[in-house]
């Protein structure tokens, strides 16, 4: 029997924790402050479809194959679809980055949801990168030959081979997408966690407190 | 295959001005996400309107 004396265990630390800091209300709130009516607060969603898009569009290219995306009217459509899914992707990123440095969205403990986003920021490089490798043209041979030597300068080349197909094309299909989806996860629930910061002058009440 | 045939396989055009050197294509890149932000702050955002406000 359990006693209030007894150890609590982690699952008990986890729900407590989970119920203290994200109850269902903050993850999926009704509404949103007034100051949140603006457009700039729409890239980080935007930037999110794009994602979903990317990982949508990824999937399709991986079950279809090489052959089907490289040789065939569809398979080129849904391979383009891929790409400028991530043009845009990257676009609404950097809006969203310019729209959080400008009102210092890492005021009131928010640093983590900064640093999170800087990651996922440095690891879609990452993943854009090795997509670029997996071309299998001129321009991906072009690119892994200009690139080794760089990997090669950092001393990094020998785990990380650029020139290697199948490292590139595991590494861009399997490993970084779950990095990335990780990443934009544990962002978006700290968004939730910590509700939307206040501008930089809200003293005003009708804005809630100011954190 | 038509235009965006000849399109990919045109070599990029770059700006050089001293020490600095950008594509046509980044730079229109650069600037359109430039505009995109300032349409963001500036455009305003539909019903957003509430009492006391003109
Ligand atoms: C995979 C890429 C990203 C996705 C999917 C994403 C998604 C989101 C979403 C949906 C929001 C809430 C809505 C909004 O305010 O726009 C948000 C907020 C935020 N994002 Fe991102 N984001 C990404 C990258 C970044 C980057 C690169 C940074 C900056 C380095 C960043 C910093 C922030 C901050 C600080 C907030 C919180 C703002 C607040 O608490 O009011 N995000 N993000």
């Amino acid at each position: 029997m359990s006693t209030s004396t007894e150890k609590e265990m982690w699952v008990t630390k986890l729900r407590k924790g989970w119920q203290k800091n994200l109850p269902v209300e903050k993850l999926l709130p009704d509404t949103q402050p007034a100051y949140v009516a603006s457009w700039i607060y729409l890239f980080g969603v935007a930037t999110l479809a794009s994602l979903g898009l990317i990982i949508a569009t990824g999937l399709w290219l991986s079950f279809e194959g090489a052959s089907w995306y490289h040789g065939s009217n569809v398979g080129h459509f849904v391979n383009s679809l891929h790409f400028w899914s991530v043009q845009f992707f990257f676009v609404f990123m950097v809006v969203h980055l310019w729209g959080k440095f400008w009102m210092a969205a890492w005021r009131g403990r928010r640093m983590l949801t900064w640093i999170t986003g800087a990651l996922a920021f440095v690891g879609s490089i990452a993943t854009a990168f090795t997509g670029y490798l997996v071309q299998s043209n001129f321009d991906s041979q072009w690119i892994s030959y200009e690139a080794k030597d760089g990997f090669n300068s950092v001393g990094i080349g020998s785990r990380f081979t650029v020139t290697n197909f199948g490292q590139m094309l595991l590494l861009h299909v399997a490993f970084l997408p779950v990095i990335i989806g990780i990443i934009t996860l544990i962002h978006v629930l700290l968004v939730r966690a910590k509700g939307v910061v206040p501008p930089i002058d809200a003293f005003n009440k009708e804005l809630g407190e100011r954190k | 295959m038509g235009i965006f045939d000849h399109f990919m396989n045109l070599r990029a055009v770059y700006i050089h001005l001293g020490w600095f050197q950008i594509s046509i294509t980044n730079l229109i890149v650069v600037l359109g996400m430039l505009v995109l932000f300032g349409l963001a702050l500036f455009l305003p955002f539909p019903g957003n309107k509430k009492k006391g406000q003109k």
